[in-house]
């Protein structure tokens, strides 16, 4: 699962962490290595924005793996085989297994776990708003690995090379899973094609309702991303939303043809003189009110992992507890 | 194929291990997501991974020994309750992490105890899934073991809901031992053991960890489940009316 770095305007992106000294010959030194291509570690020097900038981004991104786990969780107890069960099971684990690698590479930063999902829990840090969706039916599931890791898995192969050495690694590994999951979901929506008219039609409403928010995914246009530029100087951002959003539209159009989906777009066509399908407008009130918290599932997923972690707290502590009394008789054995 | 030889205990034995795993492996996964901590989140989605696999080969296997061509969905999503022979331990609501803790601890520890012996059993293929499933009840034992402790041992609050959810969940323990002429049965073919020859080994892991976790052993009582025997608690058909919603709106279809 995945996020675009969004840049929100009442957005506090002030973290805390430690503060970088401004100095003309680190400056020169970290310039000339990005544009080299090469990686900055942890231990380098960094701008101060270029430490923030990734800070948001990456926290952004953890964050979304976890909240992701939520739409699809919905459906594990409910999945109609055991072999789909399993699969499920293990996909929504491997997105918990995402949120960790990314707080990890995060951590390197100089800001805790603890204070990133304090942002989140209290509304301060985004997610990918397509996670406030909801996944109405079995379908849902299918195009949510096809629609939405697949845009995932556009977004993020350009991070596997992107300038920060940890947070590139970490999506190394994060892509590999994912486009594990896109042709999972793929498989699951081929199954249901293959089957009823019913479950065809289930498959059909799926995508009727993934599609838009789907190709949102890539965020504002680029004449509206205000961020773009100094992302691209830095290396973190390789390519640009639009761009991004075409590969992705031109990609999963020739999909849903195999499949036998129509995507419900009526200005979809494929446009000879430019090589690419033009796409119809993007309803951006729709982006920005989900964005801003007004869409069908913002409220409950935001409840739902305070909740969980509302009701660990006590666990927590009891793990701390026991290791300080253990420290401690440790301390007076030797 | 074995089947001719097969008795309907033997099935059943088999099928109670599948259902066991199944409906444990069901419950673990409602943690999907909601856990105390994101590594548990992996863990528990990882156990009822494990319980899953486990319940996907027995039930083929007591498909295939019953000879009527039931496949594992079959088994898992088309039976009524009382066809289901899981003990009522496995069934019953997650709660919080401390009674989740405390039953995969008991119940991963009685497992540990049946793989082993089921790995010399006189039917192959269930003593190749107890080989697998060995490992995989050693690690859960550990995990919820290593929980217990801490949560025992932890703050006055910890303390109290593990101490809360083995009172809750001790008496269900013994129905694990509960004789049965299914056993007997099994037992004499060398299919596997009769259940209630583990009661002394189980607890002499179980009283040990319970100890140094400061919990406090109840005593026996005259309450008795009988999960096992298919009479389930009202627990069990809501997970099953959950679980089974799929198969039982769409019958016939493919997934």
């Amino acid at each position: 699962m995945y996020t675009q770095a969004l840049d929100i305007p009442q957005q506090n992106t002030e973290a805390k962490g430690p503060r970088t000294i401004e100095n003309p010959a680190y400056q020169a030194e970290f310039d000339a290595k990005i544009d080299a291509g090469g990686y900055i570690e942890a231990k380098d020097w960094m701008p101060e924005s270029y430490r923030k900038t990734l800070v948001r981004q990456i926290s952004q991104h953890a964050h979304s793996e976890i909240v992701g786990m939520l739409p699809e969780g919905n459906w594990i107890t409910r999945a109609p085989t055991l072999k789909r069960k399993a699969i499920l099971l293990a996909k929504v684990q491997d997105e918990g297994g995402h949120g960790l690698y990314l707080y990890a590479a995060a951590e390197t930063l100089g800001v805790s776990r603890d204070e990133l999902l304090d942002a989140l829990h209290s509304g301060r840090a985004k997610y990918s708003s397509i996670f406030n969706y909801p996944t109405l039916t079995w379908a849902d599931i299918g195009v949510v690995g096809w629609l939405v890791d697949g845009a995932a898995i556009m977004n993020q192969i350009p991070l596997c090379k992107c300038s920060y050495g940890p947070y590139a690694r970490a999506m190394v590994r994060i892509c590999k899973e994912e486009s594990f999951h896109q042709r999972q979901g793929y498989d699951l929506l081929l199954t249901m094609m293959k089957g009823t008219q019913e479950q065809r039609d289930m498959v059909q409403d799926a995508v009727n309702r993934w599609w838009w928010p789907s190709i949102m995914m890539f965020g504002p246009h680029d004449k509206d991303s205000t961020h773009s530029a100094q992302s691209a100087r830095w290396g973190i951002k390789r390519i640009s939303n639009d761009d991004l959003r075409q590969k992705f539209v031109d990609a999963t159009v020739e999909q849903a043809k195999v499949l036998g989906v129509t995507m419900p777009d009526p200005e979809l066509k494929w446009n000879e003189a430019r090589g690419h399908y033009d796409f119809g407008a993007i309803d951006w009130d729709e982006f920005w009110n989900v964005v801003n918290g007004h869409g069908q599932g913002n409220v409950d997923r935001l409840a739902a992992r305070v909740k969980a972690w509302d009701d660990g707290a006590w666990v927590r502590e009891a793990a701390l507890e026991y290791a300080r009394k253990h420290d401690a008789r440790d301390s007076q054995a030797a | 194929m074995t089947q001719q030889m097969t008795s309907p205990e033997h099935i059943e034995y088999v099928l109670r291990l599948g259902d066991n795993a199944l409906i444990l492996g069901q419950r673990l996964s409602e943690w999907c997501g909601h856990a105390p901590v994101l590594e548990e989140d992996m863990a528990l989605a990882n156990m009822s991974l494990d319980l899953i696999g486990q319940a996907r080969m027995l039930l083929t296997h007591a498909g295939r020994l019953e000879g009527r061509g039931r496949d594992e969905d079959q088994l898992a999503f088309l039976r009524t309750e009382p066809n289901y022979r899981n003990l009522t331990l496995c069934e019953l609501p997650n709660q919080d992490f401390a009674r989740t803790m405390v039953r995969n601890f008991l119940y991963s520890s009685f497992q540990k105890l049946l793989w082993e012996r089921l790995m010399t059993s006189s039917d192959a293929e269930l003593a190749a899934i107890a080989a697998k499933s060995i490992k995989e009840a050693r690690y859960h034992a550990q995990h919820a073991g290593d929980w217990v402790i801490r949560l025992g041992d932890g703050t006055a609050e910890s303390h109290a809901r593990a101490q809360g959810a083995l009172d809750y969940l001790w008496p269900y323990t013994a129905e694990f031992f509960a004789a049965t002429p299914v056993d007997d049965t099994v037992a004499a073919a060398g299919v596997g053991p009769a259940w209630s020859e583990l009661e002394t080994a189980w607890e002499a892991l179980v009283l040990p960890v319970l100890a140094e976790a400061t919990l406090t052993v109840p005593a026996r009582t005259p309450f008795r489940s009988y999960g096992k025997f298919g009479r389930h608690s009202e627990h069990m058909g809501h997970l099953l009316a959950e679980m089974q919603i799929m198969q039982r709106t769409y019958p016939g279809a493919q997934w």
